[in-house]
Protein backbone atom coordinates (compact mmCIF):
# COMPACT_ATOMS: atom_id res chain seq x y z
CA UNK A 1 0.00 0.00 0.00
CA UNK A 2 1.52 3.23 -0.91
CA UNK A 3 1.76 6.16 1.30
CA UNK A 4 0.13 8.95 0.84
CA UNK A 5 0.76 12.80 1.53
CA UNK A 6 -1.88 14.83 3.09
CA UNK A 7 -2.57 16.35 -0.39
CA UNK A 8 -3.13 13.34 -2.45
CA UNK A 9 -6.34 14.57 -3.14
CA UNK A 10 -5.69 17.69 -4.42
CA UNK A 11 -3.33 15.77 -7.15
CA UNK A 12 -6.09 13.53 -7.99
CA UNK A 13 -8.54 16.58 -8.43
CA UNK A 14 -5.96 18.34 -10.46
CA UNK A 15 -5.61 15.94 -12.98
CA UNK A 16 -2.19 14.78 -11.92
CA UNK A 17 -0.43 11.63 -13.30
CA UNK A 18 0.81 9.65 -9.99
CA UNK A 19 3.73 7.20 -9.84
CA UNK A 20 6.05 5.81 -6.99
CA UNK A 21 8.00 7.16 -5.50
CA UNK A 22 10.23 5.74 -2.66
CA UNK A 23 6.78 3.98 -1.53
CA UNK A 24 5.08 7.17 -1.60
CA UNK A 25 1.94 7.81 -4.39
CA UNK A 26 3.19 11.15 -6.00
CA UNK A 27 2.26 13.40 -8.66
CA UNK A 28 4.95 13.33 -11.43
CA UNK A 29 3.54 15.77 -13.52
CA UNK A 30 -0.27 17.83 -14.15
CA UNK A 31 0.22 19.98 -17.37
CA UNK A 32 3.71 18.37 -18.16
CA UNK A 33 6.71 18.14 -16.96
CA UNK A 34 8.41 20.36 -19.43
CA UNK A 35 6.28 23.05 -19.63
CA UNK A 36 6.15 23.04 -15.39
CA UNK A 37 10.10 23.42 -15.63
CA UNK A 38 9.93 26.50 -17.70
CA UNK A 39 6.97 27.92 -15.02
CA UNK A 40 9.32 27.36 -12.57
CA UNK A 41 12.25 29.03 -14.28
CA UNK A 42 10.04 32.12 -15.74
CA UNK A 43 7.42 32.59 -12.62
CA UNK A 44 6.37 29.91 -10.09
CA UNK A 45 5.88 26.52 -9.50
CA UNK A 46 4.20 24.77 -6.39
CA UNK A 47 5.61 21.37 -5.24
CA UNK A 48 4.44 18.68 -2.66
CA UNK A 49 6.96 17.38 -0.79
CA UNK A 50 4.98 16.03 2.41
CA UNK A 51 6.73 13.37 2.03
CA UNK A 52 9.90 14.11 3.19
CA UNK A 53 10.61 13.56 6.79
CA UNK A 54 11.36 15.31 9.76
CA UNK A 55 13.28 14.85 12.67
CA UNK A 56 13.70 16.95 15.75
CA UNK A 57 16.39 17.28 18.71
CA UNK A 58 14.52 19.50 21.61
CA UNK A 59 16.02 20.41 25.09
CA UNK A 60 19.39 21.12 26.58
CA UNK A 61 21.79 19.79 24.51
CA UNK A 62 19.93 19.45 21.04
CA UNK A 63 22.48 21.46 19.47
CA UNK A 64 25.33 18.67 20.50
CA UNK A 65 23.61 16.00 19.83
CA UNK A 66 22.79 17.05 16.17
CA UNK A 67 26.20 17.98 15.59
CA UNK A 68 27.98 14.94 16.41
CA UNK A 69 26.00 13.52 13.33
CA UNK A 70 26.21 15.84 10.89
CA UNK A 71 29.13 17.76 8.74
CA UNK A 72 28.02 21.22 8.99
CA UNK A 73 28.64 23.33 12.10
CA UNK A 74 25.44 24.37 14.02
CA UNK A 75 27.35 26.54 16.48
CA UNK A 76 28.55 28.37 14.02
CA UNK A 77 25.27 29.41 12.53
CA UNK A 78 22.81 31.64 13.88
CA UNK A 79 19.31 30.79 15.18
CA UNK A 80 16.85 31.23 12.46
CA UNK A 81 19.44 29.45 10.02
CA UNK A 82 19.87 26.19 8.48
CA UNK A 83 22.43 24.33 6.71
CA UNK A 84 22.80 21.40 3.88
CA UNK A 85 24.92 19.32 5.62
CA UNK A 86 25.88 15.24 5.00
CA UNK A 87 25.02 12.77 7.72
CA UNK A 88 27.42 10.46 7.33
CA UNK A 89 28.67 6.76 8.22
CA UNK A 90 32.00 6.27 9.85
CA UNK A 91 33.75 5.41 5.89
CA UNK A 92 32.75 9.19 5.72
CA UNK A 93 29.93 7.97 3.10
CA UNK A 94 26.13 9.60 2.82
CA UNK A 95 23.66 7.48 5.15
CA UNK A 96 22.00 10.62 3.84
CA UNK A 97 21.88 14.47 2.92
CA UNK A 98 19.37 16.71 5.10
CA UNK A 99 18.87 20.56 5.68
CA UNK A 100 19.41 21.37 9.56
CA UNK A 101 17.24 23.99 10.75
CA UNK A 102 18.43 25.45 13.83
CA UNK A 103 15.40 27.64 16.22
CA UNK A 104 17.99 27.69 19.54
CA UNK A 105 20.24 25.26 20.92
CA UNK A 106 17.71 23.39 22.25
CA UNK A 107 15.52 22.59 19.29
CA UNK A 108 17.23 21.36 15.93
CA UNK A 109 14.75 20.11 13.13
CA UNK A 110 16.20 18.01 10.34
CA UNK A 111 14.68 17.71 6.87
CA UNK A 112 15.49 14.20 5.46
CA UNK A 113 14.76 12.43 1.80
CA UNK A 114 11.72 10.26 1.61
CA UNK A 115 13.69 7.19 0.70
CA UNK A 116 15.55 7.27 4.08
CA UNK A 117 13.13 8.35 6.59
CA UNK A 118 13.15 5.77 8.92
CA UNK A 119 16.97 4.64 8.11
CA UNK A 120 17.69 7.98 9.05
CA UNK A 121 15.72 7.94 12.25
CA UNK A 122 17.07 4.79 13.46
CA UNK A 123 20.52 6.00 12.73
CA UNK A 124 20.27 8.84 14.55
CA UNK A 125 18.22 7.61 17.85
CA UNK A 126 21.31 4.78 17.46
CA UNK A 127 24.25 7.39 17.29
CA UNK A 128 23.01 10.57 19.21
CA UNK A 129 24.74 11.37 22.27
CA UNK A 130 22.76 12.93 25.37
CA UNK A 131 19.48 14.09 23.41
CA UNK A 132 17.32 11.61 21.39
CA UNK A 133 15.71 12.48 17.91
CA UNK A 134 11.69 12.41 17.70
CA UNK A 135 10.31 11.51 13.85
CA UNK A 136 7.75 13.62 13.46
CA UNK A 137 7.29 13.43 9.78
CA UNK A 138 3.64 12.47 10.31
CA UNK A 139 2.70 15.85 12.10
CA UNK A 140 4.10 17.54 8.61
CA UNK A 141 2.88 18.70 5.90
CA UNK A 142 5.56 20.59 3.30
CA UNK A 143 4.92 22.82 0.30
CA UNK A 144 7.76 24.14 -2.02
CA UNK A 145 6.96 27.73 -3.51
CA UNK A 146 9.45 28.01 -6.48
CA UNK A 147 10.51 30.64 -8.89
CA UNK A 148 11.37 34.48 -9.37
CA UNK A 149 7.17 35.00 -8.59
CA UNK A 150 6.86 32.99 -5.28
CA UNK A 151 8.51 35.78 -2.63
CA UNK A 152 5.47 37.90 -4.33
CA UNK A 153 2.86 35.50 -4.26
CA UNK A 154 4.04 34.15 -0.46
CA UNK A 155 4.28 37.52 1.08
CA UNK A 156 0.78 38.48 -0.23
CA UNK A 157 -0.64 35.59 2.49
CA UNK A 158 1.66 36.40 5.25
CA UNK A 159 2.51 39.24 7.38
CA UNK A 160 6.45 37.87 7.81
CA UNK A 161 8.47 40.61 5.86
CA UNK A 162 9.94 38.09 3.22
CA UNK A 163 12.15 40.65 2.09
CA UNK A 164 14.47 40.66 5.54
CA UNK A 165 14.26 36.55 4.83
CA UNK A 166 17.75 35.53 3.37
CA UNK A 167 18.80 32.56 1.70
CA UNK A 168 18.51 29.62 3.93
CA UNK A 169 16.62 31.35 6.62
CA UNK A 170 13.71 30.61 8.05
CA UNK A 171 11.02 32.29 10.66
CA UNK A 172 7.77 30.45 12.00
CA UNK A 173 4.71 32.49 10.79
CA UNK A 174 1.45 32.55 9.55
CA UNK A 175 1.35 31.69 5.47
CA UNK A 176 -2.95 31.97 4.24
CA UNK A 177 -3.72 31.77 8.26
CA UNK A 178 -1.99 28.19 8.78
CA UNK A 179 0.65 28.17 11.27
CA UNK A 180 4.08 27.51 9.20
CA UNK A 181 7.91 27.81 9.23
CA UNK A 182 8.94 29.76 6.37
CA UNK A 183 11.86 28.48 4.59
CA UNK A 184 13.79 30.15 2.07
CA UNK A 185 15.28 27.11 0.56
CA UNK A 186 14.55 24.80 -1.99
CA UNK A 187 16.06 21.99 -4.71
CA UNK A 188 15.31 24.16 -8.51
CA UNK A 189 17.91 27.06 -8.24
CA UNK A 190 15.37 29.69 -8.35
CA UNK A 191 14.26 31.89 -5.12
CA UNK A 192 11.60 30.25 -3.13
CA UNK A 193 10.05 28.71 0.13
CA UNK A 194 9.48 25.49 1.62
CA UNK A 195 6.57 25.58 3.87
CA UNK A 196 6.41 23.28 6.38
CA UNK A 197 2.59 23.36 8.30
CA UNK A 198 0.66 21.11 10.87
CA UNK A 199 0.01 18.35 8.38
CA UNK A 200 -4.12 18.49 8.58
CA UNK A 201 -3.74 22.27 7.22
CA UNK A 202 -1.53 21.55 4.02
CA UNK A 203 -4.43 21.22 1.50
CA UNK A 204 -5.60 24.70 2.99
CA UNK A 205 -2.30 26.07 2.31
CA UNK A 206 -1.94 24.50 -1.27
CA UNK A 207 -5.31 25.88 -2.09
CA UNK A 208 -4.53 29.44 -1.14
CA UNK A 209 -1.04 29.18 -2.55
CA UNK A 210 -2.83 28.09 -6.00
CA UNK A 211 -5.62 30.92 -5.75
CA UNK A 212 -2.90 33.79 -5.06
CA UNK A 213 -0.33 33.11 -7.63
CA UNK A 214 -2.91 32.00 -10.60
CA UNK A 215 -2.67 36.00 -11.63
CA UNK A 216 0.64 35.50 -11.98
CA UNK A 217 1.34 32.62 -13.88
CA UNK A 218 1.92 29.59 -11.15
CA UNK A 219 0.91 25.76 -11.39
CA UNK A 220 1.03 22.60 -9.45
CA UNK A 221 4.51 21.07 -10.13
CA UNK A 222 5.62 17.50 -10.32
CA UNK A 223 8.64 14.87 -9.60
CA UNK A 224 9.82 15.52 -13.21
CA UNK A 225 9.64 19.13 -13.36
CA UNK A 226 11.96 19.19 -9.24
CA UNK A 227 13.99 15.95 -11.56
CA UNK A 228 15.42 18.14 -14.08
CA UNK A 229 15.23 21.59 -12.28
CA UNK A 230 17.71 20.49 -9.70
CA UNK A 231 19.99 18.61 -12.65
CA UNK A 232 20.74 21.57 -14.55
CA UNK A 233 21.96 23.08 -10.82
CA UNK A 234 23.82 19.68 -10.32
CA UNK A 235 22.14 19.62 -7.21
CA UNK A 236 22.86 15.66 -5.66
CA UNK A 237 19.66 13.44 -5.26
CA UNK A 238 20.18 11.13 -2.60
CA UNK A 239 20.78 7.27 -4.60
CA UNK A 240 21.06 8.63 -7.52
CA UNK A 241 24.21 11.17 -7.29
CA UNK A 242 25.27 10.55 -3.68
CA UNK A 243 24.83 7.13 -1.47
CA UNK A 244 26.57 4.78 0.94
CA UNK A 245 29.31 4.30 -1.34
CA UNK A 246 30.28 8.05 -2.02
CA UNK A 247 31.77 10.82 -0.05
CA UNK A 248 31.29 14.69 0.30
CA UNK A 249 34.52 15.32 -0.74
CA UNK A 250 34.07 12.74 -4.07
CA UNK A 251 30.36 14.28 -4.45
CA UNK A 252 31.74 17.92 -4.86
CA UNK A 253 30.38 18.97 -1.67
CA UNK A 254 33.55 19.74 0.30
CA UNK A 255 31.97 22.86 1.57
CA UNK A 256 29.28 21.18 3.21
CA UNK A 257 31.88 19.69 5.70
CA UNK A 258 33.76 21.59 8.43
CA UNK A 259 36.43 19.40 9.12
CA UNK A 260 37.97 22.51 11.81
CA UNK A 261 34.45 21.98 14.24
CA UNK A 262 34.49 19.24 16.82
CA UNK A 263 33.88 15.47 16.07
CA UNK A 264 31.26 14.01 14.47
CA UNK A 265 30.54 10.65 12.63
CA UNK A 266 32.46 10.28 9.36
CA UNK A 267 35.12 13.30 10.14
CA UNK A 268 38.26 10.85 10.84
CA UNK A 269 37.82 9.43 7.51
CA UNK A 270 37.13 12.57 5.56
CA UNK A 271 40.29 13.90 6.75
CA UNK A 272 42.20 10.79 6.10
CA UNK A 273 41.09 11.02 2.43
CA UNK A 274 41.43 14.95 1.77
CA UNK A 275 45.09 13.76 3.39
CA UNK A 276 45.43 11.02 0.63
CA UNK A 277 43.63 12.91 -2.33
CA UNK A 278 40.50 12.26 -3.94
CA UNK A 279 40.69 9.92 -6.06
CA UNK A 280 37.32 10.31 -8.32
CA UNK A 281 34.84 13.16 -8.42
CA UNK A 282 31.53 14.17 -9.56
CA UNK A 283 31.54 15.97 -12.22
CA UNK A 284 29.03 17.95 -15.19
CA UNK A 285 29.22 17.14 -18.43
CA UNK A 286 27.72 17.85 -21.74
CA UNK A 287 26.66 15.19 -24.22
CA UNK A 288 28.66 16.34 -27.41
CA UNK A 289 27.30 13.75 -29.47
CA UNK A 290 23.68 12.08 -29.98
CA UNK A 291 21.82 10.75 -26.93
CA UNK A 292 20.97 11.52 -23.41
CA UNK A 293 22.94 10.38 -20.48
CA UNK A 294 21.30 7.97 -18.02
CA UNK A 295 21.43 6.91 -14.74
CA UNK A 296 24.00 3.79 -14.98
CA UNK A 297 25.19 4.33 -18.49
CA UNK A 298 29.40 3.66 -18.24
CA UNK A 299 31.53 6.61 -18.24
CA UNK A 300 34.73 5.33 -20.72
CA UNK A 301 38.15 7.03 -21.75
CA UNK A 302 40.01 5.14 -25.02
CA UNK A 303 37.27 2.38 -24.43
CA UNK A 304 38.32 1.72 -21.08
CA UNK A 305 35.26 2.32 -17.78
CA UNK A 306 36.58 4.55 -15.86
CA UNK A 307 33.61 6.13 -14.16
CA UNK A 308 29.78 6.37 -14.32
CA UNK A 309 26.68 8.48 -14.86
CA UNK A 310 24.75 9.13 -12.06
CA UNK A 311 22.17 11.79 -13.15
CA UNK A 312 21.06 12.97 -16.63
CA UNK A 313 18.72 14.44 -18.73
CA UNK A 314 17.77 16.57 -21.64
CA UNK A 315 18.04 20.19 -19.71
CA UNK A 316 14.87 21.89 -20.60
CA UNK A 317 16.40 25.54 -19.83
CA UNK A 318 19.97 24.54 -20.77
CA UNK A 319 18.10 22.70 -23.91
CA UNK A 320 21.44 20.54 -24.15
CA UNK A 321 21.83 16.61 -22.91
CA UNK A 322 23.13 17.28 -19.53
CA UNK A 323 24.69 14.85 -17.10
CA UNK A 324 26.06 14.03 -13.74
CA UNK A 325 28.87 11.42 -13.03
CA UNK A 326 31.41 9.90 -11.25
CA UNK A 327 35.44 10.29 -13.16
CA UNK A 328 39.08 9.77 -12.02
CA UNK A 329 40.41 13.46 -11.02
CA UNK A 330 42.62 13.57 -13.81
CA UNK A 331 39.66 13.60 -16.22
CA UNK A 332 37.93 16.38 -14.11
CA UNK A 333 39.30 19.75 -15.80
CA UNK A 334 36.73 21.61 -17.52
CA UNK A 335 37.02 20.91 -21.34
CA UNK A 336 38.08 17.54 -20.31
CA UNK A 337 36.76 14.80 -23.18
CA UNK A 338 35.19 11.16 -22.11
CA UNK A 339 32.72 9.06 -23.68
CA UNK A 340 29.37 8.29 -22.36
CA UNK A 341 28.08 4.21 -23.37
CA UNK A 342 24.43 4.33 -24.47
CA UNK A 343 23.53 1.19 -25.53
CA UNK A 344 26.72 0.03 -26.35
CA UNK A 345 28.09 2.67 -27.98
CA UNK A 346 30.54 5.34 -26.98
CA UNK A 347 29.46 8.55 -27.18
CA UNK A 348 31.62 11.86 -26.84
CA UNK A 349 30.74 14.12 -23.84
CA UNK A 350 33.25 17.22 -22.18
CA UNK A 351 33.36 18.70 -18.60
CA UNK A 352 31.74 21.60 -18.30
CA UNK A 353 31.50 24.13 -15.49
CA UNK A 354 28.41 23.48 -12.91
CA UNK A 355 25.32 24.67 -12.66
CA UNK A 356 25.01 23.86 -15.87
CA UNK A 357 22.37 26.99 -15.67
CA UNK A 358 23.84 30.86 -16.14
CA UNK A 359 21.64 33.15 -14.72
CA UNK A 360 21.63 36.13 -17.19
CA UNK B 1 -6.63 13.33 -26.62
CA UNK B 2 -6.21 12.87 -30.46
CA UNK B 3 -8.79 10.46 -31.83
CA UNK B 4 -7.03 7.17 -33.10
CA UNK B 5 -7.21 7.51 -37.20
CA UNK B 6 -9.47 4.90 -38.26
CA UNK B 7 -7.12 4.21 -41.73
CA UNK B 8 -4.48 2.65 -39.31
CA UNK B 9 -3.41 -0.36 -38.13
CA UNK B 10 -1.76 -0.87 -34.45
CA UNK B 11 0.16 -3.36 -32.46
CA UNK B 12 0.43 -3.85 -28.99
CA UNK B 13 3.60 -2.14 -28.10
CA UNK B 14 1.10 1.19 -29.11
CA UNK B 15 2.68 1.66 -32.85
CA UNK B 16 0.85 2.48 -35.88
CA UNK B 17 1.19 1.55 -39.57
CA UNK B 18 -0.14 2.90 -42.82
CA UNK B 19 -0.14 1.42 -46.03
CA UNK B 20 1.56 4.76 -48.53
CA UNK B 21 1.70 2.42 -51.78
CA UNK B 22 3.86 0.19 -51.73
CA UNK B 23 5.62 1.90 -48.45
CA UNK B 24 4.63 1.40 -45.06
CA UNK B 25 4.56 4.09 -42.56
CA UNK B 26 5.18 3.93 -38.90
CA UNK B 27 4.84 5.76 -35.79
CA UNK B 28 3.89 5.94 -32.24
CA UNK B 29 0.47 6.09 -31.37
CA UNK B 30 -1.60 8.71 -29.09
CA UNK B 31 -1.77 6.31 -26.23
CA UNK B 32 2.02 5.78 -26.31
CA UNK B 33 2.94 10.06 -26.55
CA UNK B 34 0.80 10.41 -23.77
CA UNK B 35 2.41 7.99 -21.32
CA UNK B 36 6.29 9.08 -22.21
CA UNK B 37 5.33 12.24 -21.56
CA UNK B 38 7.60 15.02 -23.25
CA UNK B 39 9.39 13.39 -26.00
CA UNK B 40 13.33 14.96 -26.26
CA UNK B 41 15.14 12.75 -27.74
CA UNK B 42 14.05 9.74 -30.87
CA UNK B 43 17.23 7.41 -32.20
CA UNK B 44 16.11 6.72 -35.09
CA UNK B 45 17.43 3.41 -37.13
CA UNK B 46 19.32 4.50 -41.12
CA UNK B 47 17.74 4.20 -44.33
CA UNK B 48 19.12 0.64 -45.23
CA UNK B 49 18.46 -1.38 -42.25
CA UNK B 50 16.33 -4.02 -41.85
CA UNK B 51 13.02 -4.13 -39.35
CA UNK B 52 12.23 -7.45 -37.98
CA UNK B 53 8.40 -7.39 -36.59
CA UNK B 54 8.38 -7.46 -33.16
CA UNK B 55 12.07 -6.55 -32.49
CA UNK B 56 13.61 -2.72 -31.42
CA UNK B 57 14.42 -0.63 -34.45
CA UNK B 58 14.78 2.30 -32.51
CA UNK B 59 14.80 4.05 -29.14
CA UNK B 60 12.42 7.06 -27.92
CA UNK B 61 13.24 9.02 -24.93
CA UNK B 62 11.00 11.66 -22.75
CA UNK B 63 12.27 13.54 -19.95
CA UNK B 64 12.87 10.80 -18.02
CA UNK B 65 12.15 7.25 -19.18
CA UNK B 66 13.66 5.66 -22.22
CA UNK B 67 11.52 3.22 -24.25
CA UNK B 68 12.35 0.81 -27.11
CA UNK B 69 10.21 1.08 -30.80
CA UNK B 70 8.85 -2.19 -31.77
CA UNK B 71 9.03 -3.16 -35.42
CA UNK B 72 5.07 -3.59 -36.44
CA UNK B 73 6.48 -5.13 -39.40
CA UNK B 74 9.15 -6.71 -41.14
CA UNK B 75 10.82 -4.93 -44.09
CA UNK B 76 13.23 -2.90 -44.85
CA UNK B 77 13.38 1.37 -43.77
CA UNK B 78 13.46 3.43 -46.62
CA UNK B 79 12.76 6.67 -45.03
CA UNK B 80 13.11 8.12 -41.46
CA UNK B 81 11.87 11.28 -40.20
CA UNK B 82 15.30 13.05 -39.71
CA UNK B 83 13.35 16.39 -38.41
CA UNK B 84 12.54 14.66 -35.28
CA UNK B 85 16.33 15.32 -34.16
CA UNK B 86 15.52 18.92 -34.02
CA UNK B 87 11.78 18.52 -32.67
CA UNK B 88 11.51 15.42 -31.09
CA UNK B 89 8.33 17.27 -29.34
CA UNK B 90 6.83 16.73 -32.85
CA UNK B 91 5.84 13.02 -31.87
CA UNK B 92 3.61 14.29 -28.68
CA UNK B 93 2.11 17.23 -30.53
CA UNK B 94 1.38 15.36 -33.68
CA UNK B 95 1.61 11.55 -33.11
CA UNK B 96 -0.38 10.54 -36.31
CA UNK B 97 0.86 13.41 -38.70
CA UNK B 98 4.52 14.69 -38.10
CA UNK B 99 5.43 13.04 -36.09
CA UNK B 100 5.73 9.57 -37.96
CA UNK B 101 8.90 7.57 -37.42
CA UNK B 102 10.51 5.61 -40.46
CA UNK B 103 8.91 4.43 -43.23
CA UNK B 104 9.59 1.09 -44.99
CA UNK B 105 8.83 -1.72 -47.33
CA UNK B 106 7.65 -4.21 -46.28
CA UNK B 107 8.81 -7.97 -46.94
CA UNK B 108 5.85 -9.41 -47.28
CA UNK B 109 2.47 -6.98 -48.36
CA UNK B 110 0.22 -8.64 -46.17
CA UNK B 111 1.68 -7.69 -42.93
CA UNK B 112 -0.09 -4.90 -42.32
CA UNK B 113 -3.86 -6.39 -42.76
CA UNK B 114 -2.77 -8.92 -39.66
CA UNK B 115 -1.98 -6.30 -37.16
CA UNK B 116 -5.33 -4.61 -35.47
CA UNK B 117 -7.50 -2.43 -36.47
CA UNK B 118 -8.53 0.56 -34.79
CA UNK B 119 -11.38 -1.11 -33.19
CA UNK B 120 -9.15 -3.98 -31.30
CA UNK B 121 -6.40 -1.46 -30.72
CA UNK B 122 -9.17 0.77 -28.30
CA UNK B 123 -10.74 -2.11 -26.94
CA UNK B 124 -6.86 -3.25 -26.02
CA UNK B 125 -6.49 0.26 -24.44
CA UNK B 126 -9.63 0.22 -22.66
CA UNK B 127 -8.83 -3.56 -21.14
CA UNK B 128 -6.08 -1.39 -19.11
CA UNK B 129 -3.64 -2.70 -22.19
CA UNK B 130 0.15 -1.40 -22.01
Amino acid sequence: MALRTPLNDAHRRLGARMVDFAGWDMPVQYAGGIAEHETVRTAAGLFDVSHMGEIEFRGPGALEAANGLITQDLARIADGQAAYAGLLTPEGTFVDDVVAYRFSPERILICVNASNREKDFAWMSQHAKGVKPVDRSDEYGQIAVQGPKAAGIVQRLTKTDLSKLATYRFQEGEVAGVPCIISRTGYTGEDGFELYCPAGQAEKLWNALLEAGQSEGLKPCGLGARDTLRTEMKYALYGNDIDEQRTPLEAGLGWIVKLDKADFIGKAALEKQKAEGVKRRLVGFELTGAGIPRHGYPILKDGKRVGEVTSGTMGPSVKKAIGIGYVPTELTAEGSTFDVEIRGKPVPARVVKTPFLKKS
Amino acid sequence: MASNPKDLKYTKEHEWARTQGNVVVIGVTDHAQEALGDVVYVELPKVGDTLTAGKPFGVIESTKAVSELYAPISGKVVKVNDALADSPQTVNSDPYGAGWIVEAEPSDAGQVASLMDVAAYEAFLAQGGN
